[in-house]
Protein backbone atom coordinates (compact mmCIF):
# COMPACT_ATOMS: atom_id res chain seq x y z
CA UNK A 1 0.00 0.00 0.00
CA UNK A 2 3.01 2.68 0.78
CA UNK A 3 4.41 2.14 -3.02
CA UNK A 4 0.64 3.15 -4.38
CA UNK A 5 1.03 6.28 -2.59
CA UNK A 6 5.01 7.02 -2.78
CA UNK A 7 3.63 10.29 -5.42
CA UNK A 8 0.84 11.23 -2.95
CA UNK A 9 1.32 13.52 -0.46
CA UNK A 10 -2.02 14.40 1.09
CA UNK A 11 -4.48 11.33 1.49
CA UNK A 12 -7.87 11.89 0.70
CA UNK A 13 -10.01 9.70 3.20
CA UNK A 14 -13.24 9.41 0.86
CA UNK A 15 -15.57 6.99 3.73
CA UNK A 16 -17.65 10.18 4.50
CA UNK A 17 -18.70 13.16 2.14
CA UNK A 18 -16.07 15.83 3.63
CA UNK A 19 -12.45 15.55 2.36
CA UNK A 20 -10.07 14.95 5.36
CA UNK A 21 -6.69 15.50 4.36
CA UNK A 22 -3.60 13.22 6.00
CA UNK A 23 -0.61 13.98 6.41
CA UNK A 24 1.74 10.75 5.10
CA UNK A 25 2.75 9.86 8.55
CA UNK A 26 -1.29 9.74 9.86
CA UNK A 27 -1.83 7.79 6.70
CA UNK A 28 0.93 5.28 7.09
CA UNK A 29 -0.36 5.23 10.60
CA UNK A 30 -3.78 4.70 9.31
CA UNK A 31 -3.26 2.12 7.36
CA UNK A 32 -1.55 -0.04 9.00
CA UNK A 33 -4.61 0.45 11.93
CA UNK A 34 -7.21 -0.62 9.17
CA UNK A 35 -5.63 -2.98 7.29
CA UNK A 36 -8.45 -5.74 6.81
CA UNK A 37 -11.14 -3.35 7.48
CA UNK A 38 -13.40 -2.06 5.09
CA UNK A 39 -12.19 1.71 4.92
CA UNK A 40 -12.12 3.06 1.39
CA UNK A 41 -8.76 5.19 0.55
CA UNK A 42 -9.14 6.44 -2.07
CA UNK A 43 -5.98 7.60 -2.94
CA UNK A 44 -4.75 3.79 -3.02
CA UNK A 45 -7.22 2.68 -5.69
CA UNK A 46 -7.56 4.86 -8.85
CA UNK A 47 -10.29 2.91 -10.34
CA UNK A 48 -12.25 3.74 -7.81
CA UNK A 49 -15.65 6.50 -8.38
CA UNK A 50 -13.92 9.29 -6.37
CA UNK A 51 -10.33 8.74 -7.94
CA UNK A 52 -8.51 12.44 -8.32
CA UNK A 53 -8.87 14.58 -5.81
CA UNK A 54 -11.66 15.61 -3.99
CA UNK A 55 -12.22 19.27 -3.27
CA UNK A 56 -14.08 18.72 -0.10
CA UNK A 57 -17.11 21.00 1.00
CA UNK A 58 -17.96 23.80 2.47
CA UNK A 59 -15.48 27.21 2.79
CA UNK A 60 -12.75 24.65 2.20
CA UNK A 61 -14.26 23.28 -0.61
CA UNK A 62 -14.44 26.69 -2.19
CA UNK A 63 -10.90 27.52 -1.00
CA UNK A 64 -9.51 24.20 -2.87
CA UNK A 65 -11.48 25.34 -5.46
CA UNK A 66 -9.98 28.61 -5.75
CA UNK A 67 -6.68 27.07 -5.17
CA UNK A 68 -6.81 24.54 -8.57
CA UNK A 69 -7.78 27.76 -10.52
CA UNK A 70 -4.67 29.06 -9.22
CA UNK A 71 -2.55 26.55 -9.65
CA UNK A 72 -3.89 26.30 -13.05
CA UNK A 73 -3.01 30.06 -13.73
CA UNK A 74 0.48 29.98 -12.72
CA UNK A 75 1.61 27.39 -14.06
CA UNK A 76 0.41 28.88 -17.75
CA UNK A 77 2.51 32.15 -16.20
CA UNK A 78 5.36 30.32 -15.53
CA UNK A 79 5.51 29.02 -18.94
CA UNK A 80 4.90 32.05 -20.95
CA UNK A 81 7.69 33.86 -19.17
CA UNK A 82 10.17 30.52 -19.42
CA UNK A 83 9.55 30.72 -23.30
CA UNK A 84 7.92 34.24 -24.28
CA UNK A 85 6.27 34.61 -27.79
CA UNK A 86 8.26 35.62 -30.17
CA UNK A 87 8.11 39.55 -30.69
CA UNK A 88 7.38 39.81 -27.04
CA UNK A 89 7.88 43.89 -26.10
CA UNK A 90 9.91 44.55 -22.74
CA UNK A 91 7.05 45.99 -21.42
CA UNK A 92 5.05 42.72 -22.53
CA UNK A 93 7.51 40.71 -20.44
CA UNK A 94 7.37 42.85 -17.23
CA UNK A 95 3.37 43.06 -17.02
CA UNK A 96 3.50 38.81 -17.97
CA UNK A 97 6.09 38.77 -14.99
CA UNK A 98 4.33 40.29 -12.88
CA UNK A 99 1.39 38.69 -12.98
CA UNK A 100 2.76 35.67 -12.73
CA UNK A 101 4.33 36.27 -9.36
CA UNK A 102 0.53 37.63 -8.49
CA UNK A 103 -0.60 34.18 -9.80
CA UNK A 104 2.34 32.33 -7.74
CA UNK A 105 1.59 34.65 -4.53
CA UNK A 106 -2.24 33.56 -4.71
CA UNK A 107 -1.70 29.70 -5.49
CA UNK A 108 0.84 29.84 -2.16
CA UNK A 109 -1.75 31.83 -0.13
CA UNK A 110 -3.89 29.45 -0.79
CA UNK A 111 -1.85 26.58 -0.10
CA UNK A 112 -0.74 27.83 3.50
CA UNK A 113 -4.04 29.13 4.22
CA UNK A 114 -5.65 25.63 3.81
CA UNK A 115 -2.49 23.37 5.30
CA UNK A 116 -3.47 20.23 5.78
CA UNK A 117 -6.84 20.58 4.06
CA UNK A 118 -5.25 22.21 0.82
CA UNK A 119 -5.53 19.47 -2.27
CA UNK A 120 -2.34 18.18 -3.80
CA UNK A 121 -0.73 20.06 -6.32
CA UNK A 122 -2.54 19.71 -10.12
CA UNK A 123 -1.07 18.08 -13.77
CA UNK A 124 -1.88 20.37 -16.16
CA UNK A 125 -1.89 20.07 -20.09
CA UNK A 126 -1.01 23.42 -21.95
CA UNK A 127 -0.85 21.33 -25.34
CA UNK A 128 -3.31 22.79 -27.37
CA UNK A 129 -1.40 25.90 -26.61
CA UNK A 130 1.37 27.57 -28.94
CA UNK A 131 3.56 28.84 -26.67
CA UNK A 132 5.46 31.02 -29.32
CA UNK A 133 2.57 32.61 -31.05
CA UNK A 134 1.59 35.82 -29.19
CA UNK A 135 -2.05 35.27 -30.34
CA UNK A 136 -2.28 32.24 -28.51
CA UNK A 137 -0.80 32.83 -25.48
CA UNK A 138 -2.78 36.07 -25.13
CA UNK A 139 -6.31 34.30 -26.01
CA UNK A 140 -5.33 31.71 -23.46
CA UNK A 141 -4.58 34.57 -20.95
CA UNK A 142 -7.72 36.13 -21.67
CA UNK A 143 -9.63 32.81 -21.24
CA UNK A 144 -8.00 32.18 -17.75
CA UNK A 145 -8.46 35.36 -16.64
CA UNK A 146 -12.40 36.16 -17.37
CA UNK A 147 -12.64 32.76 -15.88
CA UNK A 148 -10.93 33.40 -13.11
CA UNK A 149 -12.74 36.74 -12.08
CA UNK A 150 -16.34 34.94 -13.25
CA UNK A 151 -15.39 31.65 -10.64
CA UNK A 152 -14.68 34.26 -7.77
CA UNK A 153 -17.59 35.80 -8.11
CA UNK A 154 -19.77 32.74 -8.85
CA UNK A 155 -18.14 31.32 -5.43
CA UNK A 156 -18.85 34.44 -3.14
CA UNK A 157 -21.93 33.25 -2.16
CA UNK A 158 -21.08 30.18 -1.09
CA UNK A 159 -18.39 31.09 1.25
CA UNK A 160 -19.93 31.10 4.90
CA UNK A 161 -16.58 32.85 6.82
CA UNK A 162 -16.66 36.93 6.17
CA UNK A 163 -12.84 36.55 6.33
CA UNK A 164 -12.65 34.17 3.57
CA UNK A 165 -15.19 36.27 1.25
CA UNK A 166 -13.11 39.60 2.03
CA UNK A 167 -10.01 37.46 0.86
CA UNK A 168 -11.34 36.47 -2.58
CA UNK A 169 -12.71 40.15 -2.86
CA UNK A 170 -9.36 41.25 -2.58
CA UNK A 171 -8.19 38.96 -5.14
CA UNK A 172 -11.02 38.83 -7.37
CA UNK A 173 -9.95 42.28 -8.29
CA UNK A 174 -6.51 41.93 -8.94
CA UNK A 175 -7.56 39.06 -11.60
CA UNK A 176 -10.43 41.46 -13.23
CA UNK A 177 -7.16 44.30 -13.68
CA UNK A 178 -5.43 41.22 -15.38
CA UNK A 179 -8.53 40.49 -17.28
CA UNK A 180 -8.78 44.02 -18.65
CA UNK A 181 -4.93 44.47 -19.43
CA UNK A 182 -4.61 41.17 -21.14
CA UNK A 183 -8.12 42.45 -23.10
CA UNK A 184 -6.41 45.52 -24.54
CA UNK A 185 -3.15 43.79 -25.32
CA UNK A 186 -5.19 41.78 -27.68
CA UNK A 187 -7.75 44.40 -28.67
CA UNK A 188 -7.27 47.92 -27.44
CA UNK A 189 -10.92 49.23 -25.81
CA UNK A 190 -11.92 45.43 -25.01
CA UNK A 191 -11.17 45.69 -21.39
CA UNK A 192 -14.65 45.25 -20.03
CA UNK A 193 -17.01 44.54 -23.59
CA UNK A 194 -20.34 42.53 -23.21
CA UNK A 195 -18.57 39.08 -24.17
CA UNK A 196 -17.91 39.49 -20.06
CA UNK A 197 -20.90 42.07 -18.90
CA UNK A 198 -24.49 41.97 -18.91
CA UNK A 199 -27.43 44.43 -19.74
CA UNK A 200 -26.64 46.07 -16.34
CA UNK A 201 -22.87 46.38 -16.91
CA UNK A 202 -22.80 43.48 -14.44
CA UNK A 203 -20.18 41.07 -14.69
CA UNK A 204 -21.45 37.54 -15.04
CA UNK A 205 -20.63 35.27 -13.51
CA UNK A 206 -20.31 31.22 -13.40
CA UNK A 207 -20.61 28.34 -10.54
CA UNK A 208 -18.38 25.64 -10.03
CA UNK A 209 -19.53 23.39 -12.18
CA UNK A 210 -19.59 25.90 -15.27
CA UNK A 211 -15.66 26.84 -14.31
CA UNK A 212 -14.12 23.13 -14.09
CA UNK A 213 -15.92 22.23 -17.10
CA UNK A 214 -13.99 24.74 -18.84
CA UNK A 215 -10.73 24.72 -17.05
CA UNK A 216 -11.02 20.86 -17.24
CA UNK A 217 -9.48 21.33 -20.72
CA UNK A 218 -6.31 21.93 -19.27
CA UNK A 219 -6.20 19.90 -16.35
CA UNK A 220 -5.24 16.13 -16.17
CA UNK A 221 -5.97 15.87 -13.17
CA UNK A 222 -9.49 14.41 -12.15
CA UNK A 223 -10.99 17.18 -9.80
CA UNK A 224 -13.75 16.13 -7.69
CA UNK A 225 -16.12 18.88 -6.94
CA UNK A 226 -18.97 17.03 -5.89
CA UNK A 227 -19.04 17.98 -2.32
CA UNK A 228 -18.91 22.03 -2.82
CA UNK A 229 -22.32 23.99 -1.59
CA UNK A 230 -24.24 25.13 -4.05
CA UNK A 231 -26.13 27.77 -2.96
CA UNK B 1 -21.22 52.03 -7.19
CA UNK B 2 -22.42 50.80 -3.38
CA UNK B 3 -24.70 48.15 -3.92
CA UNK B 4 -23.25 46.33 -0.23
CA UNK B 5 -24.60 45.69 2.84
CA UNK B 6 -27.89 46.45 2.69
CA UNK B 7 -28.46 43.46 5.45
CA UNK B 8 -26.01 45.14 7.59
CA UNK B 9 -27.04 48.54 7.76
CA UNK B 10 -30.67 47.92 8.14
CA UNK B 11 -29.98 45.95 11.05
CA UNK B 12 -28.31 49.09 13.10
CA UNK B 13 -31.29 51.19 12.30
CA UNK B 14 -33.91 48.00 12.91
CA UNK B 15 -32.56 45.10 14.62
CA UNK B 16 -35.38 43.08 14.04
CA UNK B 17 -34.68 43.15 10.22
CA UNK B 18 -34.09 38.98 9.90
CA UNK B 19 -37.12 38.51 11.70
CA UNK B 20 -39.33 40.52 9.02
CA UNK B 21 -38.26 38.22 6.62
CA UNK B 22 -38.97 35.22 9.05
CA UNK B 23 -35.42 34.22 10.12
CA UNK B 24 -32.06 35.46 8.57
CA UNK B 25 -32.06 32.03 7.18
CA UNK B 26 -34.67 32.80 4.90
CA UNK B 27 -33.89 36.24 4.15
CA UNK B 28 -30.83 34.70 2.80
CA UNK B 29 -32.52 32.18 0.91
CA UNK B 30 -34.86 34.90 -0.79
CA UNK B 31 -31.74 36.23 -2.25
CA UNK B 32 -29.83 33.25 -3.00
CA UNK B 33 -33.32 31.59 -4.68
CA UNK B 34 -33.47 34.91 -7.12
CA UNK B 35 -30.10 33.80 -9.15
CA UNK B 36 -31.63 30.57 -9.91
CA UNK B 37 -35.14 31.86 -11.13
CA UNK B 38 -35.01 35.29 -12.57
CA UNK B 39 -32.99 36.50 -15.61
CA UNK B 40 -29.98 39.35 -14.15
CA UNK B 41 -32.11 42.35 -15.58
CA UNK B 42 -35.01 41.53 -12.68
CA UNK B 43 -32.83 41.37 -10.22
CA UNK B 44 -33.28 44.84 -8.58
CA UNK B 45 -37.10 44.30 -9.24
CA UNK B 46 -36.73 40.99 -7.03
CA UNK B 47 -34.67 42.56 -4.54
CA UNK B 48 -36.85 45.56 -4.22
CA UNK B 49 -40.23 43.66 -3.96
CA UNK B 50 -38.84 41.64 -0.84
CA UNK B 51 -38.38 44.80 0.40
CA UNK B 52 -41.49 45.68 -0.23
CA UNK B 53 -42.73 43.20 1.92
CA UNK B 54 -41.03 42.96 4.69
CA UNK B 55 -41.50 46.20 5.27
CA UNK B 56 -44.62 47.00 4.49
CA UNK B 57 -46.68 49.70 6.77
CA UNK B 58 -43.34 50.52 8.99
CA UNK B 59 -42.88 54.09 7.78
CA UNK B 60 -39.89 55.12 9.90
CA UNK B 61 -38.03 51.76 9.05
CA UNK B 62 -38.86 52.34 5.00
CA UNK B 63 -37.01 55.80 5.58
CA UNK B 64 -33.53 54.01 6.88
CA UNK B 65 -33.43 51.32 4.39
CA UNK B 66 -34.33 54.40 1.70
CA UNK B 67 -31.43 56.30 3.07
CA UNK B 68 -29.08 53.32 2.82
CA UNK B 69 -29.77 52.67 -0.88
CA UNK B 70 -29.40 56.14 -1.65
CA UNK B 71 -25.76 56.08 -0.13
CA UNK B 72 -25.06 53.71 -2.64
CA UNK B 73 -27.06 55.51 -5.42
CA UNK B 74 -25.17 59.00 -4.41
CA UNK B 75 -21.84 57.44 -5.06
CA UNK B 76 -23.04 56.10 -8.63
CA UNK B 77 -23.85 59.79 -9.31
CA UNK B 78 -20.65 61.23 -9.13
CA UNK B 79 -18.85 58.36 -10.84
CA UNK B 80 -21.54 58.78 -13.76
CA UNK B 81 -22.02 62.45 -13.78
CA UNK B 82 -18.31 62.72 -13.76
CA UNK B 83 -18.16 60.64 -17.30
CA UNK B 84 -21.35 62.47 -18.44
CA UNK B 85 -19.64 65.95 -17.76
CA UNK B 86 -16.45 65.07 -19.44
CA UNK B 87 -17.50 63.64 -22.53
CA UNK B 88 -19.25 67.14 -22.64
CA UNK B 89 -16.46 68.95 -22.10
CA UNK B 90 -15.20 70.50 -25.49
CA UNK B 91 -11.96 69.51 -26.32
CA UNK B 92 -10.96 67.81 -23.16
CA UNK B 93 -11.16 63.90 -24.20
CA UNK B 94 -9.31 63.38 -27.16
CA UNK B 95 -11.09 61.63 -30.27
CA UNK B 96 -10.56 57.98 -31.03
CA UNK B 97 -9.76 55.44 -28.66
CA UNK B 98 -9.98 57.61 -25.73
CA UNK B 99 -13.44 58.95 -26.45
CA UNK B 100 -14.49 55.43 -27.09
CA UNK B 101 -13.02 53.87 -24.04
CA UNK B 102 -14.72 56.76 -21.52
CA UNK B 103 -17.92 56.58 -23.39
CA UNK B 104 -17.51 52.63 -22.53
CA UNK B 105 -17.17 53.83 -18.94
CA UNK B 106 -19.89 56.19 -18.85
CA UNK B 107 -22.29 53.72 -20.33
CA UNK B 108 -21.29 50.97 -17.56
CA UNK B 109 -21.41 53.62 -14.44
CA UNK B 110 -25.14 55.28 -16.02
CA UNK B 111 -26.04 51.32 -15.95
CA UNK B 112 -25.17 51.21 -11.97
CA UNK B 113 -27.76 54.07 -11.46
CA UNK B 114 -30.24 53.01 -13.02
CA UNK B 115 -29.44 49.14 -11.16
CA UNK B 116 -29.90 51.08 -8.20
CA UNK B 117 -32.63 53.30 -9.02
CA UNK B 118 -34.91 50.34 -10.28
CA UNK B 119 -34.04 48.79 -7.22
CA UNK B 120 -35.54 51.83 -4.74
CA UNK B 121 -38.45 52.47 -6.94
CA UNK B 122 -39.47 49.13 -6.88
CA UNK B 123 -39.55 48.53 -3.24
CA UNK B 124 -40.41 52.17 -2.10
CA UNK B 125 -41.66 53.97 -5.49
CA UNK B 126 -40.46 56.45 -7.32
CA UNK B 127 -40.72 59.51 -4.96
CA UNK B 128 -38.17 58.05 -2.65
CA UNK B 129 -35.70 57.88 -5.12
CA UNK B 130 -32.83 60.25 -4.21
CA UNK B 131 -32.30 63.31 -6.50
CA UNK B 132 -28.57 63.73 -8.18
CA UNK B 133 -27.24 65.67 -5.71
CA UNK B 134 -25.37 69.00 -6.96
CA UNK B 135 -21.69 67.63 -7.76
CA UNK B 136 -18.07 69.70 -7.75
CA UNK B 137 -16.19 67.60 -10.11
CA UNK B 138 -13.31 69.98 -8.79
CA UNK B 139 -13.43 69.13 -5.26
CA UNK B 140 -13.48 72.80 -4.25
CA UNK B 141 -11.16 73.69 -6.28
CA UNK B 142 -8.55 70.30 -5.38
CA UNK B 143 -8.86 69.54 -9.16
CA UNK B 144 -9.82 73.26 -10.10
CA UNK B 145 -8.75 72.01 -14.17
CA UNK B 146 -10.38 68.43 -14.10
CA UNK B 147 -12.68 69.23 -16.74
CA UNK B 148 -9.95 71.04 -19.06
CA UNK B 149 -7.30 69.38 -18.52
CA UNK B 150 -6.59 65.90 -19.66
CA UNK B 151 -3.89 64.87 -17.17
CA UNK B 152 -6.31 65.88 -14.17
CA UNK B 153 -9.60 64.26 -15.58
CA UNK B 154 -7.69 60.83 -16.26
CA UNK B 155 -6.23 60.81 -12.42
CA UNK B 156 -9.60 61.87 -10.69
CA UNK B 157 -10.76 58.85 -12.93
CA UNK B 158 -7.81 56.56 -11.85
CA UNK B 159 -9.18 57.26 -7.89
CA UNK B 160 -12.52 56.95 -8.45
CA UNK B 161 -11.97 53.72 -9.81
CA UNK B 162 -10.00 52.37 -7.76
CA UNK B 163 -11.83 53.77 -4.69
CA UNK B 164 -15.27 52.46 -6.21
CA UNK B 165 -12.60 49.04 -6.12
CA UNK B 166 -11.88 49.37 -2.45
CA UNK B 167 -15.45 51.02 -0.88
CA UNK B 168 -17.57 47.40 -2.19
CA UNK B 169 -14.56 45.47 -0.85
CA UNK B 170 -14.42 47.41 2.72
CA UNK B 171 -17.59 45.94 3.39
CA UNK B 172 -18.01 42.93 2.04
CA UNK B 173 -17.73 41.28 5.11
CA UNK B 174 -21.16 42.26 6.81
CA UNK B 175 -22.69 40.63 2.98
CA UNK B 176 -21.70 37.44 3.61
CA UNK B 177 -24.61 34.45 3.05
CA UNK B 178 -25.99 37.46 1.37
CA UNK B 179 -27.26 35.19 -2.10
CA UNK B 180 -28.41 37.11 -5.57
CA UNK B 181 -27.30 40.34 -4.01
CA UNK B 182 -24.28 39.47 -2.26
CA UNK B 183 -23.05 38.13 -6.45
CA UNK B 184 -24.88 41.48 -7.88
CA UNK B 185 -22.46 43.18 -5.90
CA UNK B 186 -19.18 41.01 -6.62
CA UNK B 187 -20.49 41.73 -10.00
CA UNK B 188 -20.09 45.29 -9.52
CA UNK B 189 -17.07 45.33 -7.91
CA UNK B 190 -14.86 43.80 -10.76
CA UNK B 191 -16.42 45.81 -13.34
CA UNK B 192 -14.80 48.97 -11.69
CA UNK B 193 -11.79 46.81 -11.15
CA UNK B 194 -11.56 46.16 -15.13
CA UNK B 195 -11.83 50.40 -15.34
CA UNK B 196 -9.75 50.80 -12.86
CA UNK B 197 -6.89 48.73 -14.97
CA UNK B 198 -7.85 50.73 -18.45
CA UNK B 199 -7.99 53.86 -16.87
CA UNK B 200 -4.00 53.60 -15.47
CA UNK B 201 -3.34 51.77 -19.15
CA UNK B 202 -4.66 55.12 -20.43
CA UNK B 203 -2.56 57.25 -17.77
CA UNK B 204 0.60 55.27 -18.61
CA UNK B 205 0.36 55.78 -22.38
CA UNK B 206 0.43 59.38 -21.25
CA UNK B 207 3.93 59.14 -19.12
CA UNK B 208 2.59 58.38 -15.80
CA UNK B 209 4.58 55.72 -14.12
CA UNK B 210 1.52 53.15 -13.19
CA UNK B 211 0.62 50.09 -13.81
CA UNK B 212 -2.75 48.28 -14.61
CA UNK B 213 -2.65 47.12 -10.60
CA UNK B 214 -2.03 49.02 -7.59
CA UNK B 215 1.76 48.86 -6.07
CA UNK B 216 2.24 49.40 -2.73
CA UNK B 217 0.42 52.82 -1.88
CA UNK B 218 1.83 54.68 -4.72
CA UNK B 219 -1.27 56.79 -6.47
CA UNK B 220 1.27 57.70 -9.39
CA UNK B 221 -0.57 61.07 -9.07
CA UNK B 222 1.08 64.25 -8.81
CA UNK B 223 -0.70 65.36 -5.51
CA UNK B 224 -1.07 63.94 -2.06
CA UNK B 225 -4.87 65.22 -2.43
CA UNK B 226 -5.28 61.36 -4.06
CA UNK B 227 -3.30 59.89 -1.04
CA UNK B 228 -6.22 58.25 1.31
CA UNK B 229 -7.92 56.48 -1.60
CA UNK B 230 -4.42 54.56 -1.85
CA UNK B 231 -3.74 54.09 1.97
CA UNK B 232 -3.46 50.48 2.99
CA UNK B 233 -2.66 49.44 -0.27
CA UNK B 234 0.94 48.72 1.16
CA UNK B 235 0.34 45.52 2.85
CA UNK B 236 2.06 42.43 2.08
CA UNK B 237 0.51 39.84 4.81
CA UNK B 238 -2.99 38.64 4.60
CA UNK B 239 -4.82 36.30 6.75
CA UNK B 240 -1.42 36.30 8.83
CA UNK B 241 0.50 34.81 5.91
CA UNK B 242 3.33 36.80 4.78
CA UNK B 243 3.28 37.16 1.03
CA UNK B 244 6.68 38.37 0.42
CA UNK B 245 8.73 35.51 -0.54
CA UNK B 246 6.34 33.41 0.32
CA UNK B 247 7.21 29.57 0.67
CA UNK B 248 10.60 30.51 -1.04
CA UNK B 249 8.85 31.63 -4.01
CA UNK B 250 10.67 34.85 -4.68
CA UNK B 251 7.86 37.32 -4.67
CA UNK B 252 9.00 40.66 -4.16
CA UNK B 253 7.25 43.25 -1.66
CA UNK B 254 5.96 45.24 -4.84
CA UNK B 255 4.56 42.00 -6.59
CA UNK B 256 2.97 41.20 -2.75
CA UNK B 257 1.40 44.39 -2.88
CA UNK B 258 0.13 44.41 -6.19
CA UNK B 259 -1.67 40.76 -5.62
CA UNK B 260 -4.17 41.66 -3.65
CA UNK B 261 -6.30 44.60 -3.24
CA UNK B 262 -7.25 46.23 -0.38
CA UNK B 263 -10.68 47.77 1.12
CA UNK B 264 -11.95 51.04 2.46
CA UNK B 265 -14.47 51.55 5.17
CA UNK B 266 -17.86 53.45 4.59
CA UNK B 267 -16.04 56.48 6.74
CA UNK B 268 -13.28 56.80 4.89
CA UNK B 269 -14.58 56.50 1.24
CA UNK B 270 -17.07 59.16 2.48
CA UNK B 271 -13.87 61.07 3.62
CA UNK B 272 -12.61 61.01 0.32
CA UNK B 273 -15.79 61.80 -2.20
CA UNK B 274 -17.13 64.57 0.19
CA UNK B 275 -16.02 67.11 -1.01
CA UNK B 276 -17.30 66.38 -4.65
CA UNK B 277 -20.70 67.28 -2.92
CA UNK B 278 -22.10 70.72 -2.62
Amino acid sequence: MPKMISSEKEIMVSSDKTARPLSRRNFLTYAGAVTGLSVVLSACDKDDDNKGVNLGSGDTGILNYAYALEQLEAAFYVKVIASPFTGITADETARLTEIRDHEVAHREFFKNALGASAIGALEVNFSTINFTSRDSVLATAKAFEDLGVSAYNGAGALITSADYLVLAGKIVSVEARHAAYIRDLISNGSFADNTVLDVNALEKSRTPKEVLAIAGAYIVTKINASNLPTS
Amino acid sequence: MNFNNIFGEIEKVDPEVYSRFDTRRKALRNFAGIGRKIAIAAIPMAIGSMFKKAYAGSKSTNEAVVDILNYALTLEYLEAEFYTKGLQSPLLIPAGAANRDITTISNHETAHVKFLKDTITTAFGAAKVAAKPNIDLTAKGTFADVLTNYSTYLAVAQTFEDTGVRAYKGRAAELVKGGAYLTAALNIHSVEARHASHVRQMRKAMGALVKPWITGKVTGIGTTAVNASYAGEDLTTQATIQIVNINGMGISVDAATEAFDEGLTKDAVLAIVGPFFI
